[in-house]
């Protein structure tokens, strides 16, 4: 289908945009890779007054590397993830994730900070957000703020991105010696949306987690940090025996949602089958 | 409250200027406003891949993007790439191995595995796969797409 009519404009600066802020109110929205919002748009699912083109802005769309962080411009696109050795290096979760989203063409084009802003619970990007602990830095006039990964993510489609604000970047710690990291994801299609998944960050040593993020997507409103299921993994060898009470905890915890397409059931027992999955590959 | 406005395109190395809506799609600009009919329009929402063109050197859903956001920029279509020659051994080697049918989805394909090929000389076939995975063939003809790919990369490997 064809986009109903609206006006279009390019940012020449993020003070430029905070100005269309102002004008346009909640009848702007920021275009970037625009890989979900045109489609969103194509389909009518979305009317906006104004589409403000943030591609310009240069000065958020690099990796930078610090000491202890590794700082992803919101701009910075998939492929340019799946390219950097800086990623590979230091951010390996997101770089076994980046694998997974969508296609080559889609990935030259669609951005990480859009992907987290549109807050797709069956997306990888999000959830590697949770599972690092990364921090996601807004800018609006008012100067910027620092949010939890943890703490961004409150419905469906729903974050804690006021109207006048927008996210400049994502920073991720940097792997340690002992990180371990593990994604895994079940499609309908290749590159589409998961059904079910787990991004699983840790510190592992010898057989022992000594810290550990497990997040579920694709099962609910938002991507689920399964905290009790964490706790109990971790400080304990990991056994056959334990994985199977962390199974068991898993569908204690978390509330699964089924969609269109896939039952509660299934959603919880392809998370379970990947939490095993991910935990046997750490004994190896 | 439309702003239709002037965009000036480099498609397949000549200048156009166009004044358009901003609602246009790419796609849609090249098919109607340029009359390039080689960019196939078929989901209108990044499934599909019949629609993919190259965007300053890189792959694109022409369907994912406005035609204003390419103002300033080069665009390269099928049409671009046939006549510079650049991909006519994959072109044949298609043809030789039946690697299209109805041939709707051919411009995108050959589009993505241009650059797969441009990134991975000798890729295998489950990267060749893996490449392709957005670009759907309704007449189903994977097997041959995926041996043409792959014949293309030997035959450039080889010197030919």
């Amino acid at each position: 289908m064809k986009p109903y009519d609206f006006s279009y404009t390019r940012a020449t600066s993020l003070s430029h945009l905070y100005d269309l802020f102002d004008e346009y109110g909640d009848g702007l929205k920021i275009l970037a890779g625009g890989q979900s919002l045109i489609t969103t748009l194509n389909m009518r699912l979305s009317s906006p007054e104004m589409l403000v083109d943030i591609n310009d802005l240069s000065e958020i769309s690099s990796i930078s590397l610090t000491d202890n962080i590794v700082s992803v411009g919101a701009l910075v696109r998939h492929a340019e993830i799946q390219e950097s050795n800086d990623i590979k290096q230091h951010v390996p979760l997101l770089k076994l994730a980046i694998e997974h989203v969508a296609h080559a063409a889609i990935r030259n084009r669609g951005t990480h900070g859009g992907s987290i802003a549109f807050a797709d619970p069956a997306a990888e990007i999000p959830a590697c957000v949770l599972a690092l602990n990364a921090t996601l830095v807004l800018a609006s006039r008012e100067g910027e703020r620092r949010i939890a990964g943890s703490d961004f993510f409150k419905d469906l489609y729903d974050t804690e991105l006021r109207e006048n604000e927008i996210i400049v970047a994502i920073e991720y710690p940097i792997a340690k010696k002992n990180t371990v990291s593990a994604f895994r994801e079940f499609t309908r299609r290749k590159g589409d949306f998961a059904t079910a998944g787990l991004a699983l960050n840790g510190e592992l040593d010898g057989k022992v987690l000594q810290s550990l993020s497990l997040v579920f997507f694709g099962v609910a409103n938002t991507p689920v940090l399964a905290r009790q299921v964490a706790d109990l993994i971790v400080g304990e060898p990991i056994t056959p025996s334990l994985i199977e009470k962390a199974q068991n905890e898993l569908a204690n915890e978390i509330e699964v949602i089924g969609d269109l397409y896939s039952s509660e059931e299934m959603k919880l027992h392809l998370s379970k089958h990947f939490l095993k999955q991910a935990l046997e590959e750490l004994q190896v | 409250m439309s702003n239709k406005t002037d965009i000036s395109v480099n498609v397949n190395g000549r200048e156009y200027t166009r004044h358009v809506s901003p609602r246009v799609s790419l796609a849609d600009f090249i098919r109607h406003d340029l009359g390039l009919t080689g960019t196939h329009v078929g989901c209108e929402h990044g499934v599909c891949g019949a629609c993919v063109v190259k965007l300053d050197g890189k792959i694109v859903r022409s369907c994912l993007t406005l035609a204003v956001q390419t103002d300033g920029h080069a665009i390269e279509t099928i049409e671009g790439l046939s006549e510079s020659g650049e991909i006519s051994d994959m072109q044949e080697i298609f043809h030789k191995r039946n690697a299209l049918q109805c041939g709707y989805c051919t411009p995108g394909i050959l589009l993505t595995a241009a650059e797969l090929l441009e990134k991975t000389a000798t890729p295998d076939r489950e990267e060749i796969r893996e490449f392709l995975s957005g670009n759907l063939c309704r007449c189903t003809g994977y097997e041959a797409i995926i041996d043409a790919v792959e014949e293309t990369a030997r035959e450039r490997q080889d010197g030919k």
